[in-house]
């Protein structure tokens, strides 16, 4: 009983800004920085305002196509060099991945100066591209790669051979057989890919100028009035739309959550 | 076919199957870093664009920055907070997680829920509860205590981004405890019990140097998740009140995006990268090491 008191107690920073967030996003402004969490109006007023204030459909829609397309195009690349690096013998195939580890010792802070100056070059500023590019090839990726291939080494090579004597070729028995036994592997990437994705700031900020292509959490921070001053309900209003979902879907497909997210604890 | 035609079949499969990933990391990783060095030996016209060789001139430049020593200063209070912090919650929630009782799923489960929501709604929440006439400061008054101006005091501000890093990430660390404290053989406890120990021993001298291997190696990465967090700080106090939260890659960020510095930018770019690099091959040294601890 103490235990579960304890843990109870410890629990309230993790829980109670969630929980404070939904609240004050329904109450009507004047009540914004009240401490009981009722409202006698709630208003979806802010909610309303969200969407006028900023194109915050179109972001909201931004994000989630850069996050599917980034997890799609990381998943297949992924899946491919895991393989290779643990299954295929090529010359070079070590040093290769030596290489390719150096993308999880290099942090995406460095690399963004001169990266800005080549999608610059590139004509690419002010667009998706650097977002979907560098994520779905650089960081995230790499990680992505070495979880399937830690994966691909443990999986037991008798099953491959048969599939070889039946005379499939390497491209076959990965897609055929290999692929299909990967599902825990390839779902614990896709979580942490699409999270990721989900959560860049640092890029978007740099990288786009117009409002109607920012994505969720750079849009987030430009609730402000015209003196610089913080729409607080629209912002928590926003807010909870970004973070509901995920925490729901979060609640249903908990073990695969936790279990993908573990993997970037120790990388 | 014959075993020549199979095998060279392969080795081109190999090289195809890894293209998409090592051209990748060339193009957007290796690349950029040749031209972060290339650009930290340049000085760079804020206005034209301008480049021209200066050789070391960037790095002297860090020795005369009378702002470095602050910034330097305040990443580490940064990531030595949040990684002592961090370490001890997670391993705090770990053991009391670490038994069966009824709700033990539901707490996990609350404990890890930061981790999934967007470290900047995370991030804008806890700024708003951190307002001087906030919940924080509200919950306070409730107590009787009267709580500072926290994001406007530099040491209340500092407090306030570990506080938020660490209760949105301690999660992982919680569960990779979890599963550290889990793998201690139960043979080991029933001993010590037979023996007398007190509980206080056997945490002491059991479980902390079993799972000491996942401690360093959460330390290790603990600090550099810390030295790259650019979005809490970003949100929460725009390093400052003076540079009291610019921590080393908000002031690289600053350096390069704000004030378009390029050269001197990639410079603590570079020192940036120099400290992650150490941190990350030394894990891997002793994750080497100890692997047989592992699963």
């Amino acid at each position: 009983m103490l235990l579960v008191l304890a843990l109870a107690v410890l629990a309230i920073p993790f829980v109670v800004p969630t929980v404070w967030m939904v609240a004050a996003s329904l109450k009507p402004l004047p009540e914004i920085f009240a401490l009981s969490p009722w409202t006698d109006q709630p208003t979806l007023a802010a909610y309303k305002e969200a969407f006028t204030f900023q194109p915050f459909a179109r972001q909201y829609l931004n994000s989630v196509y850069i996050a599917v397309l980034v997890t799609l195009i990381t998943l297949v690349v992924s899946a491919l060099g895991g393989y290779a690096f643990a299954r295929i013998r090529f010359p070079g195939a070590n040093a290769l991945f030596l290489v390719v580890l150096t993308g999880l010792l290099v942090p995406s802070e460095v690399t963004i100066v001169p990266l800005f100056q080549l999608f610059k070059r590139a004509g690419m500023i002010n667009t998706h591209w650097p977002l979907i590019l560098v994520t779905a090839l650089a960081a995230p990726c790499v990680l992505a790669t070495f979880i399937m291939r830690q994966f691909f080494i443990a999986l037991p090579v008798e099953l491959e051979e048969a599939a070889r004597l039946d005379g499939l070729g390497r491209p076959g028995i990965w897609l055929r057989i290999c692929l299909p036994l990967a599902k825990p592997a390839l779902s614990a990437v896709a979580i942490l890919t699409f999270l990721a994705s989900w959560n860049l700031y640092l890029e978007p900020t740099v990288y786009l100028t117009s409002p109607e292509l920012f994505t969720l959490p750079q849009a987030l921070t430009r609730f402000t009035d015209a003196y610089g001053g913080q729409m607080w309900n629209t912002q928590l209003a926003a807010a909870t739309m970004t973070v509901l979902p995920m925490l729901i879907v979060f609640v249903l497909a908990q073990r695969q959550f936790v279990e993908g997210l573990a993997h970037s604890g120790l990388k | 076919m014959s075993y020549w035609t199979i095998r060279r079949r392969d080795v081109l499969t190999g090289y195809m199957f890894v293209l998409p990933q090592v051209a990748g990391v060339a193009l957007f990783v290796l690349l950029p870093v040749g031209m972060a060095i290339w650009y930290s030996l340049n000085d760079w016209n804020v206005f034209t664009g301008q480049q021209t060789f200066v050789g070391a001139e960037n790095y002297a430049a860090l020795a005369a920055d009378p702002q470095l020593p602050k910034v330097l200063l305040a990443t580490t209070l940064f990531s030595g907070g949040v990684v002592v912090l961090n370490i001890a919650l997670g391993l705090l929630i770990a053991v009391l997680l670490n038994r069966k009782f009824r709700g033990v799923t539901l707490f996990r489960t609350l404990f890890f829920s930061p981790v999934v929501v967007s470290v900047v709604a995370w991030t804008l929440v806890w700024g708003f509860l951190l307002q001087d006439n906030g919940g924080i400061n509200g919950l306070l008054s409730t107590v009787g205590i009267d709580g500072p101006n926290w994001l406007q005091h530099g040491d209340t501000a500092m407090i306030s981004v570990i506080f938020t890093q660490v209760v949105r990430s301690v999660g992982v660390n919680m569960v990779l405890f979890l599963a550290a404290l889990q793998g201690v053989p139960g043979e080991l406890y029933e001993a010590a019990r037979i023996d007398g120990a007190s509980s206080r021993s056997v945490f002491g001298r059991i479980t902390l140097p079993l799972i000491s291997p996942t401690i360093l190696l959460t330390v290790i990465v603990t600090i550099v998740g810390a030295l790259q967090s650019f979005a809490q700080i970003a949100v929460l106090t725009a390093g400052g009140p003076e540079l009291s939260t610019t921590v080393l890659v908000y002031y690289v960020f600053q350096q390069a995006f704000k004030f378009n510095d390029i050269g001197y930018g990639s410079t603590l770019a570079l020192m940036l990268l120099s400290f992650v690099m150490v941190l990350t091959l030394l894990q891997w040294q002793l994750r080497r090491k100890w692997v047989f601890y592992e699963e």
